[in-house]
C-alpha cells in the first residue's frame, strides 16, 4: 500500500480514535459516574486532552522529521483541531460552569487571576489557526506567511502549560510532565532548525516538498 | 471494620442503617427533583442500591446540637469519595482507596506543652469524656467547594479543660500521624510532613469548634481523618487536622503546613471571606456538591458568632 493510500484509508480511524476521551467522559456523565464533583472532572479532563492533543500535535513535525516519515503530517491538522476542540470545550466549562457567562466578572479575572490569564492567552492564540486550517486558507495567506502565523501554536502550548502550573495547589509534578514534553518537542525544533541551516542553500527542506492535506 | 464497643442502645432499637440511609436519600432525591437539571442525577443514585458505605462501627450519638444548619446534607458517598487528604494523594479520589491501610487502633492522642495537667488519651477513653452531638455543618474547601457534613463530637474546650492550660497557652498546635508505610502520599515532599495545623487560644475554645470522632452516625472512615479530628466550620477546609497524634499548647503561633508551604496564598487565621480572594482565584462563590450552579460564599462560612473573635483585626492583613 502507498503511504498515500495509507494516509486516507487511516485518517477515519486516527479521527474516531481522537474522539474516544470525549466519548468515555460523556458515557461516564450519562451513567452518572463522575463522581462527586462532575463539573470539576469536566474541566479537569478537557483541559488535559486540550494539553495532551498540542502535545501530539507538535510531536508531528520531529517525528516525521527524524524517522523521514513525510506523510505524517497529514494528520496534523486533526489533533492540532482536536486541541482546539477540547479547549474550547475546556473554556466553556469555565464562562458558562463556573462564570455563567457574566462578562464583567470574567474581563475581572482575565486580568488579575495570572492563571486564567495564561488559560486565555492559549485558548485565543488557537482560534486563529483552526480559522486558518483549511486548503483554502493556505494558499490565500501563501505557505510562509501561513506557517509563520502558526508558530503561535508554540506560544499557546506554553500559555497552557503555565496555565496549569499556576493553578494547582501544591503538586506541581503532573504539570512539570507537560512542561518537560513542551520543552523536549521546542528543543526539537531548535535542533531541527540548525540542521536546516547546514543544508546546501538551493536543496529543497523536507518540509517545503510536502504536501500539506 | 467492627469494634468490640458495646452499643449503649439495644441494636433492636437502632433503625437500620438501609432505612435510615434511604429516608435521609429519598428527603434529599425530593428536594433536588424539583430543582435543577442535575435532578437526574439524585434520582438515579437513589436508582441504584448498591452504593458502598463504609460499614463503620456505630457512635452513640445523644443529640443534635443547636449549632446544625437545616441545609441539604451531602450524601455518605460524596463526604467519602471527595476528599483532600495528601497523605493518601493528592487528588480526591484516591483517599477513599489508600486510607484504608490506616490503623486507626491502638491509637493514641498526645496533650501537652503549656498546660498543667499533660495527658495522653487512648481513643476509646477520648471518645467517652463527653456525650457526642451531632452537628451539621458547613465545610467550606479553600478550592471554592463545599459540603454539609452531619459530624458527631463535642467541642474541643472539653479537651482543653480537662489538661488545664496555664497563662502561657496562647496557640494550640494539632499534628497528624505520619505513618510513611501507609501514607503514600506523605512520600512524596509535597508538603512539610507531619501535617501541622494551629488555632488561637479563644478560637480553640469557641463552642463551635469540634473535636470530631464520626459522621453520620458512625466512627468516621479513615478518608475523613479517622480516628479523630476537629471541625472548625468557620475556616477553610485544611484548618481541620485530620488523624491526630499530637495536640500541643505553645506560646508562639505555630508553623502551619499550608502557611509554610505558600505564606502568601494561605494565612494562619484562614477565616472563610468571600471578600478576600485568594491570590489566583476568587473565595466570592463556592460550588456546593450536588448543585450545578455556584452559590455566594457567607463570611465566616455563616457562622457569624465567631465575629467577635476578631473585632479590630485587619481580616486582609490577617487572612
Amino acid at each position: 500500500m502507498t503511504a498515500d493510500r495509507f494516509v486516507r484509508y487511516s485518517k477515519p480511524v486516527v479521527f474516531l480514535a481522537c474522539l474516544v476521551p470525549m466519548g468515555l467522559l460523556v458515557r461516564k456523565g450519562v451513567e452518572g459516574l463522575l463522581g462527586a464533583n462532575p463539573i470539576e472532572v469536566i474541566t479537569h479532563s478537557t483541559g488535559d486532552w486540550t494539553l495532551i492533543f498540542l502535545c501530539i500535535t507538535l510531536a508531528n513535525t520531529p517525528l516525521r522529521r527524524f524517522l523521514g516519515l513525510p506523510w505524517l503530517v497529514r494528520y496534523r491538522r486533526m489533533t492540532g483541531l482536536f486541541a482546539f476542540f477540547h479547549g474550547f470545550l475546556h473554556s466553556m466549562t469555565y464562562i458558562w460552569l463556573d462564570q455563567f457567562f457574566n462578562v464583567h466578572s470574567m474581563a475581572k479575572d482575565v486580568v488579575k487571576r495570572p492563571f486564567i490569564t495564561a488559560g486565555f492567552t492559549a485558548f485565543v492564540l488557537m482560534a486563529p489557526l483552526a480559522a486558518t486550517s483549511t486548503a483554502g486558507m493556505i494558499r490565500r495567506l501563501g505557505g510562509r506567511r501561513w506557517r509563520n502565523l502558526h508558530r503561535l501554536v508554540y506560544v499557546s502550548a506554553c500559555a497552557g502549560v503555565i496555565h496549569y502550573y499556576w493553578l494547582v495547589k501544591a503538586d506541581e509534578r503532573l504539570p512539570l510532565r507537560y512542561a518537560a514534553i513542551v520543552a523536549t518537542l521546542l528543543a526539537c525544533r531548535v535542533l531541527l532548525y540548525f540542521v536546516d541551516r547546514r543544508r546546501p542553500a538551493g536543496a529543497p527542506a523536507a518540509e517545503h516538498a510536502e504536501r500539506v492535506s | 471494620m467492627l469494634i468490640g464497643k458495646p452499643d449503649e442502645i439495644p441494636s433492636s432499637e437502632i433503625t437500620p442503617r438501609s432505612v435510615y440511609l434511604n429516608r435521609r436519600k429519598f428527603l434529599a432525591g425530593a428536594a433536588a427533583a424539583g430543582a435543577v437539571a442535575l435532578a437526574g442525577r439524585a434520582a438515579g443514585d437513589m436508582l441504584r442500591p448498591g452504593i458502598a458505605y463504609a460499614d463503620g462501627a456505630k457512635l452513640s450519638v445523644t443529640s443534635r446540637s443547636p449549632f446544625s444548619t437545616t441545609e441539604q446534607m451531602t450524601s455518605f458517598e460524596d463526604i467519602t469519595h471527595y476528599n483532600n487528604y495528601y497523605e493518601f494523594g493528592t487528588d480526591k479520589y484516591s483517599p477513599a482507596k489508600n486510607a484504608q491501610a490506616l490503623r486507626t487502633r491502638p491509637w493514641s492522642l498526645k496533650v501537652d506543652g503549656e498546660v498543667l495537667k499533660p495527658k495522653t488519651f487512648e481513643i476509646d477513653d477520648l471518645i467517652k469524656l463527653a456525650p457526642l452531638e451531632e452537628r451539621i455543618y458547613r465545610h467550606r474547601c479553600v478550592e471554592g467547594w463545599s459540603i454539609v457534613v452531619p459530624w458527631d463530637g463535642y467541642s474541643l474546650s472539653v479537651l482543653i479543660n480537662q489538661v488545664q492550660p496555664t497563662s502561657k497557652a496562647k496557640f494550640v498546635e494539632f499534628v497528624t500521624d505520619l505513618d510513611k508505610s501507609v501514607m503514600v502520599g506523605a512520600r512524596e515532599p509535597v508538603l512539610y510532613w507531619p501535617y501541622t495545623e494551629g488555632l488561637r487560644m479563644d478560637e480553640a475554645m469557641h463552642p463551635l469548634a469540634l473535636l470530631c470522632f464520626g459522621l453520620y452516625g458512625e466512627e468516621l472512615p479513615k478518608q475523613d481523618g479517622a480516628p479523630v479530628r476537629i471541625v472548625v466550620p468557620w475556616k477553610y477546609g485544611f484548618k481541620s487536622c485530620k488523624s491526630i497524634v499530637h495536640i500541643k499548647f505553645v506560646e508562639k503561633q505555630p508553623a502551619t503546613a499550608w502557611n509554610t508551604e505558600s505564606p502568601t496564598e494561605y494565612g494562619f487565621y484562614s477565616n472563610v471571606n468571600p471578600n478576600v480572594d485568594h491570590p489566583r482565584w476568587s473565595q466570592a462563590t463556592e460550588r456546593r456538591l450536588g448543585e450545578f450552579f455556584k452559590r455566594k460564599t457567607l463570611m465566616f462560612n455563616g457562622y457569624d458568632q465567631v465575629a467577635g473573635l476578631y473585632t479590630g483585626m485587619d481580616l486582609r492583613k490577617y487572612y
